[in-house]
């Protein structure tokens, strides 16, 4: 398969006047075509900043400040804004978390719409519009001849995440990146959206970056997981290696704080003692450690490598390491990565 | 639609009544009158000329006259200016108080509005600091103060640039300059905020995120939304403006309305008074009408007549 997107050693900082707030601290990861990869972990571990790196969209005062971002083998962080104008809506997409404040008030749906796919198409007002009518259709609008002359407070919030939808794949975009995008939303709208992410994923064959903070969603439509946490890469595997057999301490975690309805089975809830770690001055260590049951001394001084368990699994966490004591659970590997 | 129409003009209507005897009644209770002098006139003619005029009906009566010819857009005759109704005195001096203030409006426009948006887009950049620098200095400066630098800094000093009145374009630069001091920079700063609150909403990013060029997400996506506040402001504004100001007419000597209204105050001329500012008070309802209406293009949650939230 080949790869779509490749993170390379990512470092994002926000330069505020209360000193450096470090969102994202290194990370990398690999995007194959037609995978859905899921990004999750609490909020604030750097999800949000790591989409609007990909995208160049960081605000003011952040900056990227080390690592690629190769879109197809081309590294987006060397291009200006005017060049990723030219990528963003068309080859790469985003769908945001809010679509209540996401859509601009003051446009109809049909004029925002045209305007992105005569953006990047060359199509003349007429055509753009039968285009936006079949995406309309696409994303599950009912009566798109009707709506598409609406204004977004006419539409409740699914519906306008549908619009929203509609264009970010009017271009039929290689890669989609969806940040949240049900987080907002009522639970039985939330199915529906993803099950429409999930037919359209085959309908216009695009690779997909969903991110989220509950493991629910990711296991119901993604087929690999990066868990997040203070603006690093805490574990990597593919859907079944981390729900069988999670590898990282605060996956673990994760998995104990939310309900399994999934499998059927009652638990207790089990949350996750103190909070993520100050961004401004993060620990020199893991940054999970000062609230990791197992953490060792080496834990709070340096942060693990990636230590890989599997061909499809990889965790940073001491634990791996051959001289770490016994842990039930938590495989030895012979080397580092 | 319609509707709503017919209900706004009857409430200005309603507006106007009220406002008409509310000045007609507080006009009266102060004690004086037009005919007082600071040398006295004999009992006589006064008594002689508050019949002419009808003033020594009972006020009641003086008032059901009154308001009778308000609503036949007559005025009635000026106690002072002899042999001229106030309806003369808005004719003469409409007009030039109208081509002052149409100018004055339009650099409000054509400077306030960019100079906000640029200003908001520079954001605490040199060019941020001098515009709001200036408009600092816009709102606290008096126009009476403007005025005079302008005339002792420019026109007495460049022959053609004529110092009063409003014989050539030219003569327009000062008042316009005077009068629209205190409302350009006022706009320049509401559009800055607007322009600033309006940069860090979602859909701005959205806009970004669909590959928008940069021109489109700010000329397109975040003018429209910023203008709401900034026409809230100016459609008053304009009312006030084009009914001129009394500062500005005296120190360039412009036969204006602005003149007459603050005159007929001290000169207690009763039907000039009401007649002003029944006029003021319709201009200026016409005015917030149209900004209603100017509201319902610019952002489509407000349907006339009622308004719809999320
Ligand atoms: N504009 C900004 N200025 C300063 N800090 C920011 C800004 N945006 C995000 N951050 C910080 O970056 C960190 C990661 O944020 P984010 O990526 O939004 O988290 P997530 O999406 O995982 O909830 C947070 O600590 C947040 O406070
Ligand atoms: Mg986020």
């Amino acid at each position: 398969m080949a790869k779509i997107l490749e993170v390379k050693n990512l470092r994002t900082t926000f330069f505020t006047h209360l000193g450096e707030v470090q969102a994202v601290r290194g990370i990398s990861f690999d995007l194959e075509e037609g995978d859905i990869l899921g990004i999750v972990g609490e909020s604030g571990s750097g999800k949000s900043v790591t989409s609007l790196s990909i995208m160049g969209l960081v605000d003011e005062p952040g900056r990227i400040v080390e690592g690629e971002v190769l879109f197809e083998g081309l590294d987006l962080t060397k291009l200006d804004q005017k060049e990723m104008s030219n990528y963003r809506g068309n080859e790469i997409s985003m769908i945001f978390q809010d679509p209540m404040t996401s859509i601009n008030p003051a446009f109809t749906v049909g004029n925002q719409l045209r305007e992105v796919i005569m953006t990047h198409t060359g199509m003349n007002k007429e055509q753009a519009h039968q285009r936006a009518l079949e995406l309309l259709t696409m994303v599950g609008i009912p009566e798109p001849e009707t709506r598409i002359k609406n204004h977004p407070y006419q539409f409740s919030g699914g519906m306008r995440q549908r619009a929203l939808i509609s264009m970010a794949i009017a271009c039929n975009p290689k890669l989609l990146i969806a940040d949240e995008p049900t987080t907002a939303l009522d639970v039985t709208i939330q199915a529906q959206i993803l099950e429409l992410m999930r037919d359209l994923k085959t309908k216009i064959n695009t690779s997909i970056i969903l991110i989220t903070h509950d493991l629910g969603v990711i296991s119901e439509i993604c087929n690999k997981v990066i868990v997040m946490y203070g603006g690093m890469i805490m574990e990597k595997a593919d859907i079944i290696s981390l729900f069988d057999n999670p590898q990282h301490p605060y996956t673990r975690g994760l998995m104990l704080s939310v309900p399994r309805n999934v499998t059927g089975k009652k638990a207790r809830l089990i949350p996750i003692e103190g909070s993520p770690p100050d961004l401004m001055a993060p620990p020199s260590g893991c940054p999970f450690s000062p609230r990791c049951q197992h953490a060792m001394e080496i834990c709070l001084k340096k942060a693990a490598p990636l230590f890989k368990i599997s061909d499809t699994q990889e965790a940073s966490c001491w634990l791996h390491h051959p001289d770490a004591p016994e842990v039930k659970g938590f495989v030895k590997v012979a080397g580092e990565k | 639609m319609f509707g709503y129409y017919l209900k706004r003009i009857f409430s200005a209507i309603v507006t106007l009544f009220i406002i008409a005897t509310l000045t007609f009644f507080m006009m009266r209770a102060i004690p004086g009158g037009p005919f007082t002098r600071e040398k006295a006139l004999p009992d006589q003619i006064i008594a002689q000329l508050n019949a002419k005029y009808n003033l020594d009906d009972p006020v009641i009566v003086q008032y059901l006259n009154y308001m009778k010819g308000i609503a036949t857009f007559n005025f009635g005759p000026s106690f002072r200016e002899l042999g001229l109704t106030v309806n003369d005195l808005i004719r003469q001096g409409l007009p030039g108080s109208m081509k002052v203030g149409i100018v004055a409006v339009l650099m409000i426009l054509v400077f306030g509005i960019p100079m906000g948006i640029i200003s908001a887009l520079k954001q605490n950049k040199p060019i941020d600091y001098t515009v709001m620098v200036l408009a600092t200095i816009g709102v606290t400066v008096p126009s009476f103060v403007v005025a005079t630098l302008y005339i002792y800094l420019i026109s007495s000093r460049v022959s053609w640039i004529p110092i009063t009145g409003l014989s050539n374009p030219i003569a327009f630069i000062g008042p316009a300059i005077a009068l629209s001091g205190y409302s350009l920079s006022y706009v320049a700063r509401l559009t800055r905020s607007s322009m600033l609150e309006v940069l860090r909403q979602d859909y701005i990013r959205t806009a970004r995120a669909n590959g928008l060029s940069e021109t489109r997400v700010i000329g397109k996506h975040a003018l429209k939304n910023a203008l709401i506040p900034v026409v809230t402001y100016v459609g008053p504004m304009i009312a006030a403006i084009l009914t001129g100001s009394f500062v500005v007419e005296r120190i360039f000597a412009i036969n204006g309305i602005g003149r007459y209204f603050v005159e007929s105050v001290s000169n207690r001329d009763y039907t000039v008074i009401i007649g002003m500012t029944v006029f003021y008070a319709g201009l200026y309802i016409f005015m917030v009408l149209l900004v209603d209406i100017a509201y319902s293009f610019i952002d489509p949650r407000i349907k006339l007549g009622k308004r719809t939230g999320d």
